[in-house]
């Protein structure tokens, strides 16, 4: 079958399973574009590349296939940048297709021409530049293959217009993926194992740490199992939130910079860390060298190069997660370790009860406030699509999620913007849920453009701002770490109201915690996107705190004045 | 320490591109890397050196085999090997030092390639203690130029590693929203 350039690009894409695309046409990628036309794939126009990048990623993250973006050569393909490197620092799989000038114009400075392949190298897991038609065929292959195996990331392909435009024969079959240097599936020695299985059934400590490859690789049921046979709490990195349910009894709640007291206390005190598809980064360890003194290892994970990177492990268990854990249950004992979790309860204490639907309304809105109504009148069953900075952090907090991919954020690159456009991808692919974007004032003002793309393709993602008036992460630091000297932190935004409204949208502001109900209640029951402008608390900190570098122990927490002490949040009490 | 790396690439553009930058990204010295063809069509061969402590070598050599172009990578640093380096060294001399440098050049098993009035040119062939050797003591004559190519290795003894494993198909991770 003789095809153009551009026709096998789709091909390929229908045949990867393909619904939907992010993108934005430009010169450089027009003859895909045309040939678009003819193909059952929705194209969804973004306002900005940046917005198709992180549709992609959040399309990936809600269904763990592979999302797709599109942008023409130059600043088409360099707006993709922060996206491609928010999808890489989270492992998430996603497919770039950029236009490139014509082959005889690369390297001549020809008009809107970017070396986009030397741009996207370090933040890509591979990338292409193809310059001929017949080699389209095997590189989209090869992408889909790379971006969703192993642990999975973003791969570009960048494609020169005359290969889009050239004809050639396509042959599906002939154009299998040819990698020889790349194995994707490792898996661990039988040695290893019974390290692994020694370790745990004398454990007296132990703690499960569950990080994002608990999604990736769906091991979230026999991570239960696993943790209910051998009595295990289990702790949870950002990206992990979901990987275990936040209502099961063994559920200790977030760990890290912002994670509970007591779960830091228990990571500190552990006598065993079972690290399970994460990567203990610096947000989740604080100093190193104080880190979990008394505990041994193991690291289950499949990226070998995350092995004794940060944390020394005393056993490496490489590969997918599932498979390593569905090889590690029939050995595990069941284990009473009633004494251990009696020591954590005790320390959790009451503050476990998080209770703050009680508070008595002292005229003030506070963050956690809104976003404990919200989980509260979505019944916890919401996708929540959270921000960067105290969003973030009050979002992982006060929502309490019981499913796997109902938590996204940018958690490694901390993609300020990111939540937006990544509800949209989100939303495509979900579309029976709920989704709620929690942004805060910042944030929300760097992609506030893909309102318009909500609007376009008439779909429902409701939006929670936090609006603060500050760069209220930054103002935190410089509160607790620059003597509240506020250096460019207050903010001035524009009428979110209004704003939402010129793009069609409901909005509703809210100032009093009595309001909250009715506003949520009534963006949920709407039929469109419904914008939420909630006033908060404009200082307002996120707590407990471990300074950046600081032991894990060593957390800020809540100021008892705080009026978040009476929520029983606070574990200073006790 | 300096430890020593062989790696087998596919022989595609932007290969080299990708070990480097690799080496900058995440802050590893290089000291010494060669590239050059092997006996099989579209397989490079690459010899590393690299300034590291053993963890970073671990470190280096896991991000290496990360790279989708490179097909394996050999830590031979405690390995018996041979490892060779070349030079070309443009030296001053006149019609009154020339048999000087050339009994040097004589006692070090190197080669004089080119002949001119007021300079010699000495190729030599070894190792790199060898060769620092040579030019300490041609150095005082007046050095007019020098290239060196680089280290490259191969361990001893007729035992080789594989360059081709076989493809792993992935699992496709599932829909998982149960």
């Amino acid at each position: 079958m003789q095809l153009t350039g551009a026709q096998i690009v789709w091909e390929c894409l229908v045949r990867q399973g393909v619904e939907t695309v992010f993108g934005y046409p430009g010169g450089a990628n027009l003859p895909i574009y045309d040939a678009m036309l003819d193909y059952p794939v929705h194209h969804v126009l973004v306002r900005h590349e940046q917005g198709a990048a992180h549709a992609a990623d959040g399309y990936a993250r809600a269904s763990g296939k592979v999302g797709v973006a599109l942008a023409t050569s130059g600043p088409g393909a360099t707006n993709l940048v922060t996206g491609i490197a928010t999808a890489y620092m989270d492992s998430s799989p996603i497919v770039c297709i950029t236009g490139q000038v014509a082959s005889r114009f690369i390297g001549y400075d020809a008009f809107q021409e970017a070396d986009v392949t030397g741009v996207t190298l370090p933040i890509t897991k591979h990338n292409y530049l193809v310059t001929r038609s017949q080699d389209i065929a095997r590189t989209v292959r090869e992408a889909f293959y790379i971006a969703r195996s192993g642990r999975p990331g973003p791969v570009l392909v960048d494609i020169s217009k005359d290969a889009q435009q050239a004809s050639c024969e396509f042959d599906w079959d002939a154009a299998a993926p040819r990698l020889p240097g790349y194995r994707p599936d490792l898996s661990a020695l039988p040695s290893e194992y019974q390290k692994a299985i020694d370790l745990i059934n004398s454990a007296k400590r132990p703690v499960i740490l569950a990080g994002h490859g608990v999604m990736v690789s769906g091991a979230m049921n026999v991570l239960q199992e696993l943790a209910e046979r051998a009595t295990i709490p289990v702790a949870m990195t950002l990206l992990g939130i979901g990987g275990f349910p936040a209502s099961h009894p063994l559920n200790l709640g977030m760990m890290g910079m912002h994670g509970e007291a007591w779960v830091n206390h228990a990571i500190q005190e552990a006598d065993l860390l079972l690290a399970f598809g994460m990567r203990f980064d610096d947000r989740v360890t604080g100093n190193l060298k104080s880190y979990a003194p008394n505990a041994k290892k193991i690291h289950v994970e499949i990226d070998p190069s995350e092995i004794n990177k940060n944390v020394k492990a005393d056993v490496a268990l490489v590969g997918d997660l599932r498979d390593v854990l569905v090889t590690l249950l029939p050995s595990v004992e069941g284990g009473d370790r009633a004494e251990w979790l009696d020591h954590i309860n005790e320390m959790k204490g009451d503050a476990a009860v998080r209770d703050i639907q009680n508070l008595p309304d002292d005229g003030h809105l506070y963050a956690a406030h809104v976003i404990n109504d919200l989980w509260r009148l979505t019944g916890g069953e919401a996708i929540v699509v959270s921000d960067v900075g105290q969003n973030q952090m009050w979002a992982a907090q006060y929502y309490r999620h019981n499913r796997p991919r109902s938590h996204i954020t940018s958690g490694g690159l901390g993609t300020m913007g990111f939540a937006l456009p990544a509800a949209i991808g989100v939303k495509f692919a979900r579309p029976d849920e709920e989704v709620w974007v929690i942004a805060g004032d910042g944030g929300f003002q760097m992609t506030l453009c893909e309102l318009a793309t909500l609007a376009q393709e008439n779909i429902k993602v409701n939006v929670a701002i936090i609006n603060n008036g500050f760069l209220g992460m930054v103002r935190q630091w410089q509160e607790f770490f620059y003597e509240r000297r506020y250096a460019a932190t207050p903010l001035l935004s524009p009428d979110f109201c209004k704003l939402a409204e010129a793009y069609s949208h409901t909005a509703v502001r809210v100032t009093q915690r009595s309001q909250v109900r009715d506003a949520v209640e009534q963006a949920r029951a709407e039929l469109g996107t419904v914008v939420l402008d909630f006033r908060v608390e404009q200082e307002d900190s996120v707590f407990p705190m471990v300074p950046a570098g600081a032991d894990l122990h060593a957390m800020i927490r809540r100021p008892t004045s705080s009026v978040l002490v009476e929520t029983g949040a606070d574990v200073g009490k006790r | 320490m300096q430890y020593m790396l062989v790696a087998y690439v596919e022989d595609k553009p932007g290969v080299l591109n990708r070990v480097s930058s690799l080496f900058r990204r995440r802050a590893f010295n290089i000291e010494s890397l060669t590239v050059g063809h092997t006996d099989q069509p579209g397989v490079s061969r690459m010899t590393i050196v690299v300034d590291a402590d053993e963890m970073e070598i671990r470190r280096i050599e896991a991000n290496l085999y990360k790279l989708v172009n490179v097909l394996r990578v050999e830590n031979v640093s405690s390995t018996p090997a041979v490892t060779r380096d070349l030079a070309l060294i443009k030296v001053a001399a006149d019609i009154n030092t020339r048999a000087q440098v050339m009994q040097l050049v004589d006692v070090f098993r190197a080669r004089i390639v080119d002949v001119a009035n007021e300079s010699l040119m000495v190729e030599i062939t070894g190792t790199e203690d060898k060769i620092e050797g040579l030019i300490e003591v041609l150095r005082p004559l007046g050095i007019i130029e020098m290239v060196r190519t680089g280290i490259v290795a191969m361990t001893r003894g007729s035992t080789t590693v594989t360059v081709n494993p076989p493809l792993v198909p992935a699992r496709v991770p599932e829909m998982t929203t149960a």
